[in-house]
């Protein structure tokens, strides 16, 4: 539950839950079935009518988020299914299943309802094939625009050849390009650029130093995750993967973001000892994933490999190599087991305490250091104050979520709305800031690290005082793991860069028959636009880098 | 000059060299630092002798420029090598240059997929000769943990000549360190054999053969458009 501003309880939403009848009286006809996921019930409806039945659900029901949007191909339909929440109350879900027929594949667009439709629609084009009728711009967004098929579709034929052409991308505002009374310019950033923290393309048209329009082209890290989970066994060989998403590394949210889902799905608890490790670490991730965020932004604005970067990275390394102690790596831990951990805390276990103990004792003088050398420095505050500006709306209407959204005042966190792990139990505070502005996106940040620090140490000592006959770290858990025939479940979790979700769908067999990935960097950079139109360029830069995307996670 | 004595050994048995500026400044116990195993080998001869290609190999291997090039997870381990702690720096090649034209080394630190390696093709093409190649972590050598996707490039080898792996996913720094080492010495010593598996090259799409992809897609590229064509069956 949100704390501040209780909104009025709708008619659809009791203390109980969501009330899907209610509901389902309130879209009628729409409505031509019923399906139940985990995480929620599911409406079916007609594919010509999806932008009523989502109009209704967010104007008359308060659904203002759509969380995820997936795709996937049956033997008999394709499938578009519509994950929506509301921002007040994470808890609150509903799904909205579109079935269209394998020959003639056309689904109504979401995107008037929703603008963050617009990317999640676009990818499930590129690669599932489902054509989205109204869609403002349906062309790939992943894979090349000559790829023949849709890889994640049922038929696709992996060793056909493909060509990828390299050329001179076009100034989507061609009138004026190279007009002798226009000064519009189209400049290229990316994908190889400092700048751009990865390989990101930012297609950007100037008018002199500033954005008029900035269009920005994903995929040069697309390496098949999903298709890779998808023919992986649910008990061993999936969880390598999710380190690789966010490799900042948010390694251990982004397995626990795997792990909740399938814990769910095949109903697997959970020892408490382990969920205090599980929360440990999280928060060590996230303290690292935020310190790098914190280097790379600084960087993006005073220029090179200086003081502010060296600082962050030293606090990496600490962070880095308790980790290391903790999982045996420093970047892709594949420490979380399905209803549990790898292993209990490396002995002797006091060490490993004092050591954890010592960061977090040298931390408040390192965030006084960071303080004194961005947040109260003039030249910063003049580059980020007021710069980048996302209006609450817009951070709600593109599906931002994580420090993004936190910083434009939208008060949401699932480790508070949507507990899971130890979080519940332990005493911490949800930081939030209403000045929408790349500035804020850094005072997030630099909360969220201390608040991260105060968890952690909770944690430790909860864990020093554990009485050693119960530190059970996993539960168990069948060799193979075959869930129950067409189970569906939606599970979100909240990474370093927000809710990271994973869909999935069961089929019987020991790998799951669709995988999907809801990640946060995909929404968050979808709000680029909006945030640098209009700017000077070196605006775009700072509001790229105050959005600390992992292109990893962008691409999956 | 006399018949007999070589030039070079008309300077060893000559008068010692003037030292005592030098001792006088290094003071009393004073380290041998500046008596470095060179200036030992020739005794007291201020002179090298050396071919100049090999003095200009040793140059370079002692100083490169890296280029600021990330693309993965890879590039996470990459940035911590060139910071504090490990400081590939003190190597003499940790300055990352963000402009391929400035660089003389690119680390490809991560997987290349098939939209990147025109890109990553044309980044390499970009720097001056003599270059070198360090490929880091599994996917940059075979693809790694993802070499079965529809996308992936089966490692970098595919596409640009690489001169040395360093595996890991990813190489701890120390790896990284010491494969940066390694293709240090291998240029001071002037070795370098870079192999390239499977060119994928960028080609005018006229001058592809007509089959039923090329068919495909003659509406939508031109003759002159650089493309790269991809033989997934090929792969190794």
């Amino acid at each position: 539950m949100s704390l501040e501003e209780p909104q009025p309880e709708s008619t659809y939403v009791t203390d109980e839950g969501v009330d899907y009848d209610a509901l389902e009286s309130l879209l009628g006809a729409h409505v031509l079935g019923r399906e139940t996921h985990l995480n929620a019930e599911a409406f079916v409806i007609r594919p010509d009518e999806v932008q009523e039945v989502l109009g209704l659900l967010k104007d008359e029901a308060g659904f203002d988020y759509l969380s995820c949007v997936t795709a996937q191909e049956y033997e008999d339909r394709y499938e578009s299914i519509y994950h929506l929440k509301k921002y007040g109350d994470m808890t609150r879900e509903v799904g909205v299943v579109v079935p269209v027929p394998r020959d003639d594949p056309v689904s109504q667009t979401a995107a008037p309802v929703y603008k963050t439709a617009d990317w999640h629609e676009r990818e499930a084009y590129d690669l599932v094939g489902i054509e989205y009728e109204g869609h403002p711009d349906l062309r790939r967004i992943l894979l090349p625009e000559t790829w023949q098929g849709h890889p994640l579709g049922l038929d696709y034929d992996q060793d056909k050849p493909q060509i990828v052409p390299y050329r001179e991308h076009v100034n989507p505002i061609e009138g004026d390009y190279r007009d002798s009374d226009s000064d519009t310019m189209f400049i290229n950033i990316g994908p190889h650029h400092p700048a751009t923290h990865g390989v990101l393309h930012l297609k950007a048209v100037l008018d002199g130093e500033q954005v008029v329009d900035v269009d920005p082209d994903i995929g040069y890290l697309h390496r098949c995750e999903e298709q890779m989970c998808q023919q992986s066994t649910y008990r061993h060989q999936i969880m390598p993967y999710p380190d690789r998403w966010d490799y900042a590394p948010g390694g251990l949210m982004n397995e626990w973001a795997y792990a909740r889902a399938v814990e769910d799905l095949a109903d697997i608890d959970v020892p408490e000892y382990a969920q205090v490790i599980r929360t440990m670490g999280a928060e060590l991730c996230r303290m690292c994933s935020h310190m790098l965020a914190l280097g790379t932004f600084c960087l993006d604005i005073y220029g090179d490999f200086t003081a502010i970067f060296m600082y962050a990275m030293r606090d990496r390394e600490k962070l880095q190599s308790i980790l290391e102690d903790l999982t045996g790596q420093r970047m892709m831990f594949n420490y979380l087991r399905l209803g549990g951990v790898a292993w209990d805390l490396p002995e002797p276990r006091e060490e490993f305490f004092e050591k954890t103990r010592d960061f977090l004792e040298d931390l408040p003088v390192a965030t006084q250091e960071y303080h004194d050398l961005i947040t109260s420095n003039e030249i910063f505050q003049i580059r980020t104050v007021g710069t980048g500006v996302l209006p609450p709306e817009a951070a709600k209407e593109y599906g931002a979520t994580g420090p993004v959204a936190r910083a434009s005042g939208v008060d949401m966190d699932l480790r508070r709305d949507d507990p899971y792990g130890y979080y519940d139990e332990l005493d911490w505070e949800v930081a939030v800031e209403h000045g929408c502005d790349n500035y804020s996106r850094l005072l997030v940040r630099m909360r969220e690290v201390e608040q991260s620090a105060k968890i952690v140490e909770q944690c430790i000592d909860l864990l020093e005082e554990w009485p050693e006959e119960d530190r059970e770290i996993q539960s168990n858990v069948p060799r193979t793991l075959k869930p129950d025939p067409d189970t569906e479940v939606y599970r979100g979790v909240e990474a370093a860069k927000g809710e990271l979700g994973i869909y999935m769908r069961s089929d019987g067999t020991a790998k799951p028959a669709r995988f999907k990935i809801r990640s946060p960097c995909f929404s968050n950079l979808s709000t680029l636009g909006e945030m640098a139109e209009g700017e000077y360029v070196a605006d775009l830069i700072a509001s790229l880098g105050s959005l600390d995307i992992i292109l990893g996670e962008v691409d999956r | 000059m006399s018949s007999e004595k070589s030039p070079r050994q008309s300077i060893i048995d000559g008068k010692p060299a003037q030292t005592k500026t030098r001792d006088a400044r290094m003071g009393e116990g004073a380290d041998n630092r500046f008596n470095s195993p060179l200036r030992e080998a020739f005794g007291t001869s201020p002179f090298i002798l050396t071919k100049f290609d090999q003095f200009l190999n040793w140059c370079r291997g002692s100083s490169m420029f890296m280029l600021q090039f990330g693309i993965a997870c890879c590039s996470l381990e990459m940035m911590h090598t060139y910071a504090v702690k490990h400081d590939l720096d003190r190597f003499g090649s940790g300055v990352p240059r963000a402009s391929p034209r400035q660089a003389d080394t690119i680390i490809i630190p991560g997987t290349v997929v098939s939209k990147f390696a025109p890109r990553m093709k044309r980044v390499y093409d970009q720097m001056a000769e003599p270059k070198f190649v360090v490929n880091m972590g599994s996917c940059a050598i075979s693809g790694g943990p993802f070499q079965e996707g529809y996308n992936v490039v089966k490692g970098a080898e595919e596409v640009i000549p690489v001169d040395i792996h360093v595996p890991g996913c990813p190489p701890r720094p120390e790896a990284l360190v010491y494969g940066v080492v390694k293709l240090q010495e291998r240029i001071a010593n002037g070795e370098s054999s870079p192999v390239v598996v499977k060119p994928y090259e960028l080609e005018p799409f006229g001058d592809l053969e007509q089959d039923e992809v090329v068919e495909k897609l003659t509406e939508q590229l031109d003759d002159d458009d650089l493309v790269m064509r991809y033989n997934w069956a090929d792969s190794p």
